[in-house]
Protein backbone atom coordinates (compact mmCIF):
# COMPACT_ATOMS: atom_id res chain seq x y z
CA UNK A 1 0.00 0.00 0.00
CA UNK A 2 2.79 2.40 1.02
CA UNK A 3 4.62 1.57 -2.23
CA UNK A 4 1.48 2.26 -4.23
CA UNK A 5 1.00 5.66 -2.57
CA UNK A 6 4.65 6.56 -3.19
CA UNK A 7 4.28 5.46 -6.82
CA UNK A 8 1.06 7.43 -7.31
CA UNK A 9 2.47 10.58 -5.69
CA UNK A 10 5.67 10.31 -7.76
CA UNK A 11 3.68 9.79 -10.95
CA UNK A 12 1.53 12.83 -10.24
CA UNK A 13 4.62 14.98 -9.56
CA UNK A 14 6.39 13.77 -12.70
CA UNK A 15 3.29 14.13 -14.88
CA UNK A 16 2.61 17.57 -13.46
CA UNK A 17 6.21 18.63 -14.04
CA UNK A 18 6.29 17.34 -17.60
CA UNK A 19 2.93 18.95 -18.29
CA UNK A 20 4.19 22.27 -17.01
CA UNK A 21 7.76 22.27 -18.24
CA UNK A 22 8.09 19.42 -20.75
CA UNK A 23 8.40 21.15 -24.06
CA UNK A 24 8.79 19.77 -27.56
CA UNK A 25 12.18 18.44 -28.65
CA UNK A 26 11.89 20.30 -31.95
CA UNK A 27 13.88 23.56 -31.40
CA UNK A 28 11.28 25.82 -33.06
CA UNK A 29 8.38 24.23 -31.19
CA UNK A 30 10.44 24.22 -27.99
CA UNK A 31 10.95 27.99 -28.12
CA UNK A 32 7.35 28.61 -29.18
CA UNK A 33 5.89 26.53 -26.34
CA UNK A 34 8.29 27.82 -23.71
CA UNK A 35 7.79 31.49 -24.54
CA UNK A 36 4.04 31.01 -24.96
CA UNK A 37 3.77 29.59 -21.47
CA UNK A 38 6.08 32.23 -20.02
CA UNK A 39 3.98 35.04 -21.54
CA UNK A 40 0.80 33.49 -20.10
CA UNK A 41 2.27 33.12 -16.64
CA UNK A 42 4.01 36.49 -16.48
CA UNK A 43 0.95 38.38 -17.65
CA UNK A 44 -1.37 36.45 -15.28
CA UNK A 45 -2.61 39.02 -12.80
CA UNK A 46 -3.75 36.29 -10.38
CA UNK A 47 -0.16 35.18 -9.76
CA UNK A 48 1.92 36.95 -7.14
CA UNK A 49 5.41 38.27 -7.86
CA UNK A 50 6.86 35.42 -5.80
CA UNK A 51 4.92 32.79 -7.77
CA UNK A 52 6.15 34.29 -11.02
CA UNK A 53 9.70 34.26 -9.70
CA UNK A 54 9.43 30.57 -8.77
CA UNK A 55 8.04 29.79 -12.22
CA UNK A 56 10.85 31.66 -14.01
CA UNK A 57 13.52 29.95 -11.90
CA UNK A 58 12.08 26.48 -12.51
CA UNK A 59 11.79 27.02 -16.25
CA UNK A 60 15.33 28.41 -16.40
CA UNK A 61 16.81 25.53 -14.41
CA UNK A 62 15.04 23.03 -16.68
CA UNK A 63 15.60 24.66 -20.05
CA UNK A 64 18.67 26.88 -19.95
CA UNK A 65 22.11 25.31 -20.12
CA UNK A 66 23.31 27.31 -17.11
CA UNK A 67 26.35 25.09 -16.57
CA UNK A 68 27.62 25.61 -20.12
CA UNK A 69 26.81 29.31 -19.90
CA UNK A 70 28.89 29.61 -16.74
CA UNK A 71 31.84 27.94 -18.46
CA UNK A 72 31.48 30.03 -21.63
CA UNK A 73 31.37 33.30 -19.69
CA UNK A 74 34.57 32.34 -17.88
CA UNK A 75 36.47 32.28 -21.19
CA UNK A 76 39.85 30.59 -21.35
CA UNK A 77 40.11 30.53 -17.57
CA UNK A 78 37.73 27.57 -17.49
CA UNK A 79 40.60 25.41 -18.78
CA UNK A 80 43.11 26.41 -16.12
CA UNK A 81 41.01 27.18 -13.02
CA UNK A 82 41.30 24.82 -10.06
CA UNK A 83 38.45 22.34 -9.89
CA UNK A 84 37.09 23.34 -6.47
CA UNK A 85 37.12 27.03 -7.43
CA UNK A 86 35.40 26.19 -10.70
CA UNK A 87 32.65 24.32 -8.86
CA UNK A 88 32.21 27.24 -6.46
CA UNK A 89 32.09 29.63 -9.43
CA UNK A 90 29.45 27.55 -11.21
CA UNK A 91 27.25 27.36 -8.15
CA UNK A 92 27.52 31.14 -7.58
CA UNK A 93 26.96 31.83 -11.27
CA UNK A 94 23.70 29.86 -11.18
CA UNK A 95 22.40 32.03 -8.32
CA UNK A 96 23.58 35.16 -10.10
CA UNK A 97 21.94 34.08 -13.36
CA UNK A 98 18.60 33.29 -11.74
CA UNK A 99 18.51 36.54 -9.81
CA UNK A 100 19.45 38.53 -12.88
CA UNK A 101 16.83 36.73 -14.98
CA UNK A 102 13.98 37.20 -12.54
CA UNK A 103 14.94 40.86 -12.16
CA UNK A 104 14.85 41.36 -15.92
CA UNK A 105 11.44 39.72 -16.23
CA UNK A 106 9.91 41.42 -13.18
CA UNK A 107 8.58 44.35 -15.18
CA UNK A 108 7.34 42.27 -18.07
CA UNK A 109 4.64 43.89 -20.18
CA UNK A 110 2.64 41.85 -22.65
CA UNK A 111 4.05 41.40 -26.12
CA UNK A 112 3.21 39.41 -29.22
CA UNK A 113 5.77 36.69 -29.84
CA UNK A 114 6.35 34.89 -33.11
CA UNK A 115 8.89 32.30 -34.20
CA UNK A 116 9.83 33.22 -37.76
CA UNK A 117 12.37 30.58 -38.84
CA UNK A 118 15.24 28.42 -37.71
CA UNK A 119 18.60 27.28 -39.02
CA UNK A 120 20.44 24.14 -38.02
CA UNK A 121 24.06 25.25 -37.67
CA UNK A 122 25.50 21.87 -36.67
CA UNK A 123 24.54 18.66 -34.88
CA UNK A 124 24.85 20.60 -31.62
CA UNK A 125 23.26 23.94 -32.49
CA UNK A 126 20.13 25.34 -34.03
CA UNK A 127 19.42 29.05 -34.20
CA UNK A 128 15.72 29.82 -33.82
CA UNK A 129 14.71 33.25 -35.12
CA UNK A 130 11.83 35.09 -33.53
CA UNK A 131 10.36 38.54 -33.20
CA UNK A 132 8.61 40.32 -30.38
CA UNK A 133 6.08 43.09 -30.99
CA UNK A 134 5.55 45.04 -27.75
CA UNK A 135 1.92 45.93 -27.07
CA UNK A 136 2.84 49.58 -26.38
CA UNK A 137 3.64 50.11 -30.07
CA UNK A 138 7.43 50.20 -29.61
CA UNK A 139 9.46 48.91 -32.55
CA UNK A 140 9.57 45.16 -33.16
CA UNK A 141 12.53 43.35 -31.58
CA UNK A 142 14.38 40.53 -33.33
CA UNK A 143 15.50 37.76 -30.99
CA UNK A 144 17.57 34.73 -32.01
CA UNK A 145 17.80 31.74 -29.70
CA UNK A 146 20.93 29.60 -29.66
CA UNK A 147 19.59 26.14 -28.91
CA UNK A 148 21.96 23.36 -27.91
CA UNK A 149 20.74 20.13 -29.46
CA UNK A 150 23.48 17.66 -28.61
CA UNK A 151 20.78 15.63 -26.87
CA UNK A 152 18.04 15.82 -29.50
CA UNK A 153 15.38 14.85 -26.95
CA UNK A 154 16.22 17.70 -24.60
CA UNK A 155 17.04 21.00 -26.30
CA UNK A 156 18.59 23.65 -24.07
CA UNK A 157 18.90 27.42 -24.45
CA UNK A 158 22.46 28.67 -24.44
CA UNK A 159 22.16 32.24 -25.61
CA UNK A 160 19.74 34.95 -26.62
CA UNK A 161 20.80 37.31 -29.38
CA UNK A 162 18.71 40.47 -29.15
CA UNK A 163 18.98 42.62 -32.29
CA UNK A 164 22.36 41.06 -32.97
CA UNK A 165 23.65 41.56 -29.43
CA UNK A 166 24.55 38.32 -27.69
CA UNK A 167 23.68 38.32 -24.01
CA UNK A 168 26.20 35.53 -23.33
CA UNK A 169 28.99 37.37 -25.12
CA UNK A 170 28.21 40.60 -23.24
CA UNK A 171 28.36 38.66 -19.98
CA UNK A 172 31.60 36.95 -21.01
CA UNK A 173 33.26 40.28 -21.88
CA UNK A 174 32.05 41.82 -18.63
CA UNK A 175 33.60 38.96 -16.65
CA UNK A 176 36.79 39.12 -18.76
CA UNK A 177 37.23 42.76 -17.80
CA UNK A 178 36.85 41.98 -14.09
CA UNK A 179 39.28 39.07 -14.36
CA UNK A 180 41.90 40.97 -16.36
CA UNK A 181 41.97 43.83 -13.86
CA UNK A 182 42.37 41.33 -10.99
CA UNK A 183 45.18 39.08 -12.26
CA UNK A 184 42.69 36.51 -13.55
CA UNK A 185 41.72 35.69 -9.98
CA UNK A 186 38.47 33.71 -10.14
CA UNK A 187 37.87 34.34 -6.42
CA UNK A 188 37.42 38.07 -7.09
CA UNK A 189 34.82 37.27 -9.74
CA UNK A 190 33.02 34.89 -7.36
CA UNK A 191 32.99 37.63 -4.70
CA UNK A 192 31.51 40.12 -7.17
CA UNK A 193 28.79 37.64 -8.13
CA UNK A 194 28.06 36.93 -4.45
CA UNK A 195 27.77 40.68 -3.79
CA UNK A 196 25.18 40.90 -6.57
CA UNK A 197 23.25 37.88 -5.28
CA UNK A 198 23.21 39.18 -1.70
CA UNK A 199 22.19 42.75 -2.55
CA UNK B 1 54.28 72.56 -30.94
CA UNK B 2 50.53 71.95 -30.76
CA UNK B 3 50.45 71.14 -34.47
CA UNK B 4 53.30 68.65 -34.04
CA UNK B 5 51.60 66.93 -31.10
CA UNK B 6 48.34 66.84 -33.00
CA UNK B 7 50.01 65.15 -35.99
CA UNK B 8 51.68 62.59 -33.68
CA UNK B 9 48.33 61.87 -32.03
CA UNK B 10 46.60 61.40 -35.37
CA UNK B 11 49.44 59.10 -36.54
CA UNK B 12 49.17 57.03 -33.36
CA UNK B 13 45.43 56.68 -33.76
CA UNK B 14 45.86 55.71 -37.41
CA UNK B 15 48.57 53.20 -36.53
CA UNK B 16 46.25 51.82 -33.90
CA UNK B 17 43.44 51.15 -36.28
CA UNK B 18 45.50 50.18 -39.31
CA UNK B 19 47.03 47.17 -37.61
CA UNK B 20 44.53 44.44 -38.41
CA UNK B 21 45.50 42.26 -35.45
CA UNK B 22 44.78 44.95 -32.85
CA UNK B 23 41.82 43.58 -30.93
CA UNK B 24 38.85 45.87 -30.43
CA UNK B 25 38.82 44.95 -26.75
CA UNK B 26 42.19 46.66 -26.24
CA UNK B 27 41.86 49.94 -24.46
CA UNK B 28 43.76 53.13 -25.26
CA UNK B 29 43.60 54.56 -21.75
CA UNK B 30 41.16 52.58 -19.64
CA UNK B 31 41.58 54.63 -16.46
CA UNK B 32 40.70 57.87 -18.27
CA UNK B 33 37.85 56.16 -20.14
CA UNK B 34 36.37 54.82 -16.91
CA UNK B 35 36.54 58.37 -15.47
CA UNK B 36 34.79 59.81 -18.52
CA UNK B 37 32.25 56.98 -18.34
CA UNK B 38 31.43 57.99 -14.75
CA UNK B 39 31.04 61.60 -15.89
CA UNK B 40 28.76 60.47 -18.74
CA UNK B 41 26.62 58.42 -16.33
CA UNK B 42 26.29 61.48 -14.07
CA UNK B 43 25.37 63.57 -17.13
CA UNK B 44 22.78 60.93 -18.02
CA UNK B 45 21.35 60.89 -14.48
CA UNK B 46 21.11 64.67 -14.22
CA UNK B 47 20.23 65.72 -17.76
CA UNK B 48 19.57 63.04 -20.36
CA UNK B 49 17.42 60.59 -18.42
CA UNK B 50 15.07 63.25 -16.95
CA UNK B 51 14.72 64.74 -20.44
CA UNK B 52 14.00 61.29 -21.89
CA UNK B 53 11.41 60.58 -19.19
CA UNK B 54 9.74 63.94 -19.84
CA UNK B 55 9.84 63.25 -23.58
CA UNK B 56 8.11 59.90 -22.95
CA UNK B 57 5.19 61.77 -21.41
CA UNK B 58 4.52 63.61 -24.66
CA UNK B 59 1.66 62.27 -26.81
CA UNK B 60 2.78 59.26 -28.88
CA UNK B 61 2.24 61.00 -32.29
CA UNK B 62 4.59 63.80 -31.20
CA UNK B 63 7.24 61.33 -30.07
CA UNK B 64 6.90 59.31 -33.27
CA UNK B 65 6.99 62.44 -35.40
CA UNK B 66 10.12 63.71 -33.67
CA UNK B 67 11.81 60.32 -34.02
CA UNK B 68 10.88 60.23 -37.71
CA UNK B 69 12.16 63.77 -38.24
CA UNK B 70 15.62 63.17 -36.74
CA UNK B 71 15.85 59.78 -38.40
CA UNK B 72 14.98 61.28 -41.79
CA UNK B 73 17.73 63.89 -41.47
CA UNK B 74 20.27 61.24 -40.49
CA UNK B 75 19.39 59.39 -43.72
CA UNK B 76 21.33 62.13 -45.53
CA UNK B 77 24.56 60.76 -44.04
CA UNK B 78 23.65 57.23 -45.14
CA UNK B 79 23.35 58.16 -48.83
CA UNK B 80 27.02 59.07 -49.53
CA UNK B 81 28.25 56.29 -47.24
CA UNK B 82 26.17 53.63 -48.98
CA UNK B 83 27.61 54.85 -52.30
CA UNK B 84 31.15 54.80 -50.87
CA UNK B 85 30.57 51.20 -49.78
CA UNK B 86 29.23 50.25 -53.21
CA UNK B 87 25.77 49.49 -51.79
CA UNK B 88 23.81 51.23 -54.52
CA UNK B 89 20.56 49.51 -53.58
CA UNK B 90 20.83 50.86 -50.02
CA UNK B 91 21.76 54.28 -51.43
CA UNK B 92 18.61 54.15 -53.56
CA UNK B 93 16.47 53.19 -50.58
CA UNK B 94 17.98 55.99 -48.47
CA UNK B 95 17.53 58.59 -51.22
CA UNK B 96 13.97 57.47 -51.98
CA UNK B 97 13.08 57.40 -48.30
CA UNK B 98 14.48 60.90 -47.73
CA UNK B 99 12.66 62.37 -50.75
CA UNK B 100 9.32 60.69 -49.97
CA UNK B 101 9.40 61.49 -46.25
CA UNK B 102 10.57 65.09 -46.73
CA UNK B 103 7.78 65.83 -49.23
CA UNK B 104 4.80 63.52 -48.61
CA UNK B 105 5.88 62.95 -45.03
CA UNK B 106 5.77 66.67 -44.21
CA UNK B 107 9.49 67.40 -43.61
CA UNK B 108 10.02 63.90 -42.30
CA UNK B 109 7.55 63.96 -39.41
CA UNK B 110 5.65 61.10 -41.07
CA UNK B 111 7.18 57.97 -42.52
CA UNK B 112 5.21 57.04 -45.67
CA UNK B 113 8.43 55.67 -47.22
CA UNK B 114 8.32 52.66 -44.91
CA UNK B 115 4.83 51.80 -46.10
CA UNK B 116 5.99 51.64 -49.70
CA UNK B 117 8.90 49.39 -48.76
CA UNK B 118 11.75 51.92 -48.61
CA UNK B 119 13.92 50.97 -45.66
CA UNK B 120 17.12 53.01 -45.35
CA UNK B 121 20.07 51.35 -43.64
CA UNK B 122 21.95 53.69 -41.30
CA UNK B 123 25.53 54.18 -42.47
CA UNK B 124 28.35 56.48 -41.37
CA UNK B 125 32.02 57.00 -42.20
CA UNK B 126 33.13 54.70 -39.34
CA UNK B 127 31.12 51.89 -40.96
CA UNK B 128 32.49 52.78 -44.39
CA UNK B 129 36.06 52.55 -43.05
CA UNK B 130 35.12 49.23 -41.44
CA UNK B 131 33.71 47.99 -44.75
CA UNK B 132 37.05 48.94 -46.39
CA UNK B 133 38.79 46.62 -43.93
CA UNK B 134 40.05 49.07 -41.31
CA UNK B 135 40.01 47.51 -37.87
CA UNK B 136 38.44 49.39 -34.97
CA UNK B 137 41.71 50.22 -33.25
CA UNK B 138 41.62 50.80 -29.55
CA UNK B 139 38.54 51.50 -27.51
CA UNK B 140 37.84 54.59 -25.43
CA UNK B 141 34.97 56.68 -24.15
CA UNK B 142 34.28 60.22 -25.35
CA UNK B 143 32.73 62.85 -23.08
CA UNK B 144 28.94 63.07 -23.66
CA UNK B 145 29.18 61.10 -26.94
CA UNK B 146 29.98 57.82 -25.17
CA UNK B 147 31.78 54.66 -26.35
CA UNK B 148 33.99 54.87 -29.43
CA UNK B 149 37.07 53.44 -31.11
CA UNK B 150 39.94 55.07 -32.96
CA UNK B 151 38.28 54.29 -36.29
CA UNK B 152 34.85 55.47 -35.23
CA UNK B 153 36.21 58.73 -33.79
CA UNK B 154 37.96 59.52 -37.08
CA UNK B 155 34.68 58.58 -38.75
CA UNK B 156 32.73 60.88 -36.46
CA UNK B 157 34.87 63.84 -37.52
CA UNK B 158 34.72 62.81 -41.18
CA UNK B 159 30.92 62.53 -40.93
CA UNK B 160 30.69 66.30 -40.66
CA UNK B 161 32.45 66.60 -44.06
CA UNK B 162 30.34 63.94 -45.78
CA UNK B 163 26.93 64.73 -44.29
CA UNK B 164 25.01 67.27 -46.41
CA UNK B 165 23.08 68.37 -43.31
CA UNK B 166 26.36 69.25 -41.56
CA UNK B 167 27.38 71.27 -44.64
CA UNK B 168 24.34 73.50 -44.54
CA UNK B 169 24.35 73.87 -40.75
CA UNK B 170 27.84 73.67 -39.21
CA UNK B 171 29.54 75.14 -42.32
CA UNK B 172 26.58 77.40 -43.13
CA UNK B 173 26.77 76.57 -46.83
CA UNK B 174 23.75 76.89 -49.05
CA UNK B 175 22.30 73.77 -50.68
CA UNK B 176 19.19 73.98 -52.87
CA UNK B 177 18.48 77.36 -51.31
CA UNK B 178 18.61 75.93 -47.77
CA UNK B 179 21.02 76.92 -45.05
CA UNK B 180 21.21 76.86 -41.28
CA UNK B 181 23.68 77.17 -38.44
CA UNK B 182 25.49 75.04 -35.85
CA UNK B 183 22.60 75.36 -33.42
CA UNK B 184 20.32 73.58 -35.91
CA UNK B 185 22.83 70.74 -36.22
CA UNK B 186 23.33 70.23 -32.50
CA UNK B 187 19.60 70.63 -31.77
CA UNK B 188 18.74 67.84 -34.21
CA UNK B 189 21.54 65.59 -32.91
CA UNK B 190 20.55 66.33 -29.29
CA UNK B 191 16.89 65.59 -29.98
CA UNK B 192 17.93 62.34 -31.69
CA UNK B 193 19.87 61.39 -28.55
CA UNK B 194 16.87 62.13 -26.29
CA UNK B 195 14.62 60.11 -28.61
CA UNK B 196 17.05 57.17 -28.52
CA UNK B 197 17.39 57.37 -24.74
CA UNK B 198 13.63 57.51 -24.27
CA UNK B 199 13.18 54.38 -26.40
CA UNK B 200 15.68 52.56 -24.21
CA UNK B 201 14.69 53.63 -20.68
CA UNK B 202 13.91 50.06 -19.60
CA UNK B 203 16.94 48.56 -21.34
CA UNK B 204 19.29 51.04 -19.64
CA UNK B 205 17.67 50.47 -16.25
CA UNK B 206 17.88 46.70 -16.62
CA UNK B 207 21.51 46.87 -17.71
CA UNK B 208 22.39 49.16 -14.82
CA UNK B 209 20.61 46.90 -12.34
CA UNK B 210 22.09 43.63 -13.59
CA UNK B 211 25.67 44.49 -14.48
CA UNK B 212 28.54 43.86 -12.16
CA UNK B 213 30.79 46.03 -14.37
CA UNK B 214 28.57 48.43 -16.28
CA UNK B 215 31.52 49.99 -18.14
CA UNK B 216 32.39 46.61 -19.70
CA UNK B 217 28.77 45.84 -20.55
CA UNK B 218 28.47 49.11 -22.49
CA UNK B 219 31.78 48.42 -24.20
CA UNK B 220 30.71 44.93 -25.27
CA UNK B 221 27.33 46.12 -26.53
CA UNK B 222 28.89 49.02 -28.43
CA UNK B 223 31.52 46.83 -30.13
CA UNK B 224 29.01 44.10 -31.04
CA UNK B 225 26.64 46.70 -32.45
CA UNK B 226 29.34 48.34 -34.59
CA UNK B 227 30.52 44.95 -35.83
CA UNK B 228 26.96 44.09 -36.88
CA UNK B 229 26.44 47.45 -38.55
CA UNK B 230 29.64 47.13 -40.54
CA UNK B 231 28.65 43.63 -41.67
CA UNK B 232 25.06 44.80 -42.25
CA UNK B 233 24.02 41.81 -40.20
CA UNK B 234 22.10 41.04 -37.03
CA UNK B 235 23.85 37.75 -36.37
CA UNK B 236 26.23 37.44 -33.49
CA UNK B 237 29.61 35.81 -34.09
CA UNK B 238 29.84 32.17 -33.07
CA UNK B 239 32.59 31.67 -30.50
CA UNK B 240 31.03 28.83 -28.53
CA UNK B 241 33.24 26.25 -30.23
CA UNK B 242 32.86 22.73 -28.91
CA UNK B 243 31.77 23.59 -25.42
CA UNK B 244 30.06 20.37 -24.35
CA UNK B 245 28.77 19.35 -20.97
Amino acid sequence: MKKLIVFLVSSIIILNASFLYGYSSNPEEFVKELVGEAINKLSDKNLTKEEKKIFVEKVALENVDIKALSLYTLGELRKSAEKDKLIKYQSTFEKYFLKSLTSRLADYSSSKFEVTSSEKKSASYTIVNSKVSPSDGSPEIKIDWRIYTKNPDKPLIRDLIVEGLSLARTQKEEFASILSSNNNDIIVLIQKLEEFVNN
Amino acid sequence: MFKKNFIILICLIFLGFNVPKVKAAEECFEGVSRGIFKFNMAFDDIILEPLAKGYNKLPTPIQQGTGNFTSNISTLLSIPNSILQGNFKDAGHATGSFLVNTTLGILGFLNPAERIGLKPVKEDVGQTLGAYGFGPGCYFVLPILGPSTARDTIGLIADTFVDPFAHITIREQELFGLSGNSLDYYSVKGTGAVDFRSNNINNFDSLEKNSIDLYSSFKSIYLQDRENKINNSKNSQDDWGNLDN
